[in-house]
């Protein structure tokens, strides 16, 4: 019940867009067409749904204080290497957007074509950075919390990409006071579905 | 041998400035570096780049001039470093290289903040962290200290952290002065006002509310120079 509890906070009441603003330079640039929004989402949510298990057993087992103490003898207990996160959640981020880039050029050329240099971009956006930062600030007790926190952020952002691209999709036709057009309004938009997502505060199940 | 020190010397200054001409340090190009991204090509409203870590924090005006400084020490040195190397990097593994020298630099301005600034840092929380993946660091990165001198980097990389802390540092006046009737703390608000029934907005203290005064900015800016009018 708990791990249903932890999805619905991720993906509703702590949504990576709409209450910590990360991803929002993908969520922006990417959001034109729904297509698009759609192959970045799924991007998001695989990457997601591995680094964030993975920065978990690095965290766990190499870089807490004391972590070391678990497999290589107590001598090694007061050490931290707590500092050193930064750049190892990094590293493992960037070479696994590597091998997600290299997966969806070889299956799926169609939409690598068309997520064109966004695919890149995954290893600078914020939301997969941030998804690692705050699994190691919520300090999880096992694996399996880390890796639904992982995937449940990932469709937050998912569900976030989406709605917007849609709503951009029919905004084309609406008459939008001309220096609000495409960034201004983007923004408004994402400001009113943000309080819309405000609502979800509270929810426990 | 005399024309071997003057090439090498030619080459110094083609690493340094990538320009033959001879300019000041604050030539008129160069101060166009510093000054464009103040405005008509500002980094979040025109540029689109580093919103992700910057709303959260500008709720307060302190945290986000804190933020504003670490993220400039940040741009101007990786921007310097990236630029400095920028003819030993190859270009399929630069990403990774341009991560690791923003990592380190993230970690070094990390822990100076917890040595010194520790209840500002735990209030930033996790976004200093954020810094790494502040895509303005990288598009500048990429689009900037690669293909440029060390020293227009650095300017570059100054001026680019500038326009990103004007907006920051506007955003987080407004929220602070609407939200909570202060500024760095101290109430800017009289009591009187709140004596004739005047409220704090509390709706500017949440999240929603960065995203629409985001967008209110780029409204004022757009209205204002209208050549960066997006066609649909």
């Amino acid at each position: 019940m708990d791990l249903i509890n932890l999805a619905v906070r991720s993906i509703f009441i702590e949504n990576m867009v709409f209450a910590y603003f990360l991803g929002m330079c993908s969520y922006l640039a990417v959001s034109k067409s729904v297509k698009t929004a759609v192959g970045l989402g799924a991007a998001v949510v695989f990457v997601l749904g591995i680094t964030v298990p993975i920065n978990w057993l690095l965290d766990t087992y190499l870089l807490k204080p004391g972590a070391l103490a678990q497999w290589m003898g107590p001598e090694y207990a007061d050490i931290d290497l707590s500092f050193l996160s930064f750049i190892m959640f990094i590293a493992v981020i960037a070479s696994m957007v590597q091998l997600v880039e290299m997966v969806v050029e070889r299956f799926a050329p169609a939409l690598y074509g068309a997520l064109g240099i966004f695919l890149p971009l995954i290893a600078v956006n914020c939301a997969i950075l941030g998804g690692s930062l705050f699994m190691q600030q919520k300090d999880f007790s096992n694996i399996g919390e880390s890796a639904v926190y992982g995937i449940g952020s990932g469709f937050g952002f998912f569900l976030a990409i989406l709605a917007i691209a849609a709503i951009r999709e029919k905004i084309s036709y609406s008459n939008v006071p001309a220096p609000l057009r495409g960034l201004g309004i983007t923004f408004i938009i994402t400001g009113l579905m943000a309080l819309g997502f405000m609502s979800f505060m509270g929810i426990e199940i | 041998m005399a024309h071997n020190k003057e090439t090498k010397k030619q080459e110094l200054i083609l690493f340094l400035s990538d320009t033959d001409e001879r300019e000041g340090l604050l030539g008129k190009k160069n101060r166009k570096l510093l000054t464009d991204p103040l405005t008509d090509n500002n980094p979040i409203t025109v540029q689109v780049l580093g919103i992700c870590s910057a709303l959260a924090i500008t709720v307060q005006l302190k945290p986000a001039i804190v933020m504003s400084i670490a993220v400039m020490a940040v741009m101007a040195f990786s921007n310097m470093i990236i630029s400095a190397l920028r003819n030993l990097i190859p270009s399929r593994i630069r990403i990774i290289v341009q991560l690791v020298v923003v990592a380190a630099l993230v970690i070094i301005v990390d822990q100076i903040l917890r040595a010194y600034a520790y209840d500002v840092s735990k209030e930033l929380s996790v976004f200093v962290g954020l810094i790494i993946t502040n895509c303005i660091v990288m598009g500048r990165l990429e689009a900037f200290a690669l293909g440029h001198g060390v020293y227009k980097s650095f300017l570059d990389g100054i001026g680019n952290a500038a326009g990103y802390a004007f907006i920051l540092i506007l955003v987080a006046f407004f929220r602070e002065l609407l939200g909570a009737g202060k500024l760095l703390g101290y109430q800017i608000i009289p009591d009187s006002f709140y004596e004739f029934g005047y409220t704090n907005n509390g709706l500017m203290l949440l999240s929603p509310m960065a995203l629409i005064t985001v967008g209110l900015i780029i409204w004022v800016q757009r209205s204002r120079s209208r050549s960066l009018i997006e066609q649909n």
